[in-house]
């Protein structure tokens, strides 16, 4: 792949994980707000999204989406606001970006299976 | 018009500092008037550009209090109505002397972002009939009356941040050609325009279009750029 085009594509996908984001963060936002009506508790939350498959895919989703659009972000503010080279942007984004994989995908399974899911 | 401008003039290269000068206020003077008034009465050393005075020929743009202007169509009375005037060479490009600026990147990032129009036909063929109402000329028509006098290029954050960034003023050319149905280069300028120093580093913020003397909307060129560059690549042409 020419570097053009892998360039746009980064651009593209990090619009369209931005769509995927638009709709997790509004989902989620509704969710903590109808969450803490009466108080906030662990097994409230555990309860409620603990072992539910349906939570579990929203969440997944809602960190690969993350995990995909901050990095290429990230890749962005690096090259504009320092003078690192072209290969430690790529690489430090692409960190970043795992980091943000593996600790998401983590948390969304562990709470999952609080829920003996 | 009665009493005197306080004049704040840009003296030197790169490392060079303000010089203070009063300049006596007149009707109707434009920037370009005062610095003219400051070479011709007080220091005749002072380096600078203009050519037409009408706004045609984009060579004397500076930086007017703080923001990039072409000093031939601006009226004093409009920017310094504390009696103030700061007056230093445009933004985002070397300082030669004073006021006159290395304008070599500005031009040769139009050529790398494919600003050269490439016919398909010769001249043994009749005229290409466009109709003005046609769509892509009308895109091309909101694009065309550049001067070339780099006050988008100065005014925008990511040229500054970004030294390779084609910046707008050559997107905007380029995005002109895209339209233009008679030109024969189309592949080869959107790739021109198509990786991290082109078109898709534009964060919209529009700094070039607030600025534009001529009006122009080189955001709106750029956004064009950057959806004519996705559908390229996503139909595997790019
Ligand atoms: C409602 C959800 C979101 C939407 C619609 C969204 C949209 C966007 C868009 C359109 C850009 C490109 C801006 C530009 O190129 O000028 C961007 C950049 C960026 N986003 Fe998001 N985003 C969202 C959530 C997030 C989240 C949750 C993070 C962090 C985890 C994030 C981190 C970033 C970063 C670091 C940039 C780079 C800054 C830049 O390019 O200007 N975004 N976002
Ligand atoms: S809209 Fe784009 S080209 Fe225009 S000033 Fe902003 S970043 Fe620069
Ligand atoms: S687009 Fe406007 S501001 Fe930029 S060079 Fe052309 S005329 Fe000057
Ligand atoms: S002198 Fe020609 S545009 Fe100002």
């Amino acid at each position: 792949m020419s570097a053009e085009k892998l360039q746009t594509c980064l651009w593209l996908v990090q619009r369209i994980s931005a769509s995927v984001l638009a709709v997790a963060v509004a989902v989620h936002l509704i969710t903590i707000i109808a969450a803490v009506q009466g108080g906030l508790t662990a097994a409230e939350i555990i309860a409620r999204v603990g072992g539910n498959g349906a939570w579990a895919a929203f969440y997944g989703v809602f960190v690969v989406a993350a995990a995909v659009h901050a990095p290429i972000g990230v890749r962005t503010v690096l090259q504009e606001m320092t003078p690192l080279p072209n290969f430690f942007v790529n690489a430090l984004s692409a960190l970043f970006g795992i980091g943000l994989l593996i600790m998401g995908l983590d948390a969304v399974s562990i709470l999952y299976r609080l829920g003996g899911g | 018009m009665q009493g005197t401008l306080s004049v704040s003039v840009w003296r030197g290269g790169e490392a060079g500092s303000f010089q203070s000068y009063e300049v006596p206020r007149r009707g109707n003077q434009t920037v370009l008037d005062v610095v003219t008034y400051v070479q011709r009465k007080l220091d005749g050393s002072l380096s600078y550009r203009f050519a037409c005075r009408v706004g045609m020929c984009g060579s004397c743009a500076m930086m007017v209090n703080g923001r990039p202007r072409w000093t031939c169509r601006t009226r004093v009375s409009r920017v310094a109505s504390s009696g103030k005037l700061t007056i230093a060479p445009l933004r985002n490009l070397p300082v030669i002397k004073d006021l006159t600026v290395d304008m070599t990147d500005f031009f040769d990032k139009w050529a790398k972002a494919g600003g050269v129009f490439k016919p398909t036909a010769t001249r043994a063929e009749d005229f290409a009939a466009i109709r003005p109402t046609d769509s892509k000329r009308r895109h091309a028509d909101a694009g065309i009356e550049c001067i070339g006098c780099g006050i988008c290029y100065a005014a925008c954050d990511v040229v500054a941040w970004k030294p390779g960034y084609l910046g707008p003023a050559a997107l905007n050319r380029a995005w002109t050609l895209v339209n233009d149905t008679r030109d024969g280069n189309g592949a080869a300028r959107l790739r021109a325009v198509a990786g991290d120093d082109g078109c898709l580093a534009c964060h919209s913020q529009q700094g070039c279009q607030e600025h534009c003397p001529k009006h122009l909307n080189p955001t709106a060129a750029i956004a064009g750029l950057k959806r004519a560059v996705a559908v390229a690549a996503l139909k595997g042409r790019l």
